[in-house]
Order: C-alpha cells, then structure tokens, then sequence
C-alpha cells in the first residue's frame, strides 16, 4: 500500500516537474542565467510548491503520519562544511547540464544517451561519496559494474 | 509568453508541492529525490521499497510525458557525453555531501523553515548561477 502511494506521488511529482518546465534542461539553464537572456519563470516552482509544503508541515508536524510511524523528526539546524561544499558542488553540477536528480529520472521516458549518462554518473557519484564517507575500509566494495 | 511560463511554473510547483506534501502527511518522510537515488546505492531495509517505488513513478510519469507532452522532455540526444557525466558526477556526490537536492533542501527542507536546507538551496543556486556564467559566457562548454 505504501508503495503504490509512493509511485502515485512520484508521478504527480514527474507532472509537475514537467508542467513547470523543471525538466527541460535548457530551460534551466536559463532561469540560472541571471546575466544574459534571464528566464525567472522557475522561481515560481518554488513560489507555489514551498507554501504548499509549509502548510501541510505547519497542519502536521505535532501528530503521527497517518500511515503510521514516528512524528515528524525535527530539521536539523546546525550548518557545517559539508552542507557548504556538497550544495557548492551540486550547484556547478546542476549548472553545466540543466539538470537536478528529479528531473535526471524523468526526463528517462525519453531515453537519450546523454540522459543515461547523467543519471548512471549521478549514481557513479554517489558510489564515490559512499566509498569515501567509511571511516573504514569496505569489506564488501560495491561493484560499479552496471 | 512570459505570463504563460509563469502560470505554468505555478501549476507546476503546485503538483510537486501537492505530492511531497501527501508524503509527509501520510508518511512522515521528505520527498528527496536524491536522498531516494541513494536508497539504491545503499539500501536501509526499512526504506528501499518506498523509495524504488516513487523513484518508478517519476519515471512512470516521464514515459507518460513523453507520451503525450513530448516537447516537455528534452531531446539530448546531440549533447556532449563528457558535459553530462562530469555533471552528473558533481550532482550525485554533491547531493550527498550536501545532504539534499532541489526537492530536499530546496521544497521539502525549506518548507519546513529548515536553517540547513535554507542555507543550502542560496549556496546551490548561486553556485550554479556562478556555473551557467562561467560554462556558458566566459568557456563556452
């Protein structure tokens, strides 16, 4: 049950993103283009989904998920140097090609190589992050054989 | 033209608004989609089965776009291979290290006025800003 309300969310998600534009790389590239041909319209994304967000957080956030489980976990607040260079380097990334991970496995119902590329290199450096974030040598390295 | 763009934007932003909110409400958790592709390189019991299934529908969702809105998918097809895989490189470890993606930090986290998530969606925007002003006007990639 949750699962299939998992996928039904993610295609609801998968429609905004293309109804908003989010997944058209270009598009993106010009709403970051902040000193040529400036596209602002995507800030509106933001616009309407955060108060939605905000609404159902401020409704919610005192009780138990209605499926179940724990309260809501309070959002951490501490900044480190880590949220500062992960973000920094997410930015350049999302910069050069137009594309954040949403719209990387959308933009797969039409599969291009370029779009496979993207997100098999996205997972590629996640392996990365995961390899180096043990304190200790893996036992059991992950195969990035695909 | 720009007035169109907007109200899409906004309609947009809605759906996407709409459904991480349904999965917070419902389950408590954050509709981080990078969070999500991480479930699959290391997988927690407890979450992989959610997270394959929403990561599924955005994907179900695409081959409908595609279906019936295809100018709303790209056509990459002539695109620079290396662009894409330095750029995907530089989104899923820094996704990581940063702790979110434009849905975490950027809806979900800020959404509930999370200081960290608030910081990092300034620090991602205005590095890809500095990105799309260097690829694009200074190197031409």
């Amino acid at each position: 049950m949750r699962n299939l309300i998992a996928c039904v969310a993610g295609i609801v998600f998968a429609i905004g993103l293309g109804v908003s534009g989010m997944t058209q790389p270009s598009k993106v590239i010009g709403f970051l283009d902040v000193t040529g041909q400036w596209d602002p319209s995507l800030m509106f994304v933001m616009g309407s989904a955060i108060p939605i967000y905000a609404l159902a957080w401020f409704a919610r956030r005192r009780h138990v998920p209605w499926l179940g489980g724990s309260k809501f976990p309070k959002p951490r607040a501490d900044l480190d140097w880590r949220l500062f260079a992960g973000a920094g380097l997410f930015g350049i990334g999302w910069g050069l090609a137009g594309i954040c991970p949403g719209p990387a496995v959308t933009i797969l119902g039409r599969p291009t190589l370029p779009a496979i590329v993207f997100l098999a290199a996205a997972v590629g450096g996640m392996l990365l992050y995961r390899a180096l974030d043990r304190p200790k040598p893996l036992t059991n390295i992950p195969s990035t054989s695909r | 033209m720009v007035i169109n763009d907007t109200t899409m934007a906004l309609a947009g932003g809605a759906l996407i608004g709409l459904a991480a909110a349904s999965w917070l409400v419902l389950t408590g958790k954050t509709a981080g989609v990078s969070g999500m592709l991480y479930g699959i390189v290391k997988p927690e019991k407890s979450e992989s089965g959610w997270q394959a299934s929403f990561l599924l529908g955005l994907l179900i969702g695409g081959i409908g776009l595609s279906l019936f809105w295809p100018e709303r998918l790209p056509d990459l097809a002539g695109g620079k291979l290396w662009v894409f895989g330095v750029a995907g490189l530089l989104v899923g470890f820094g996704t990581r290290l940063g702790g979110g993606c434009t849905s975490g930090h950027g809806v979900c986290g800020i959404g509930r006025f999370s200081m960290r998530s608030i910081v990092g969606t300034c620090v991602f925007m205005a590095t890809g800003v500095a990105a799309v002003y260097v690829f694009k006007h200074v190197v031409g990639v």
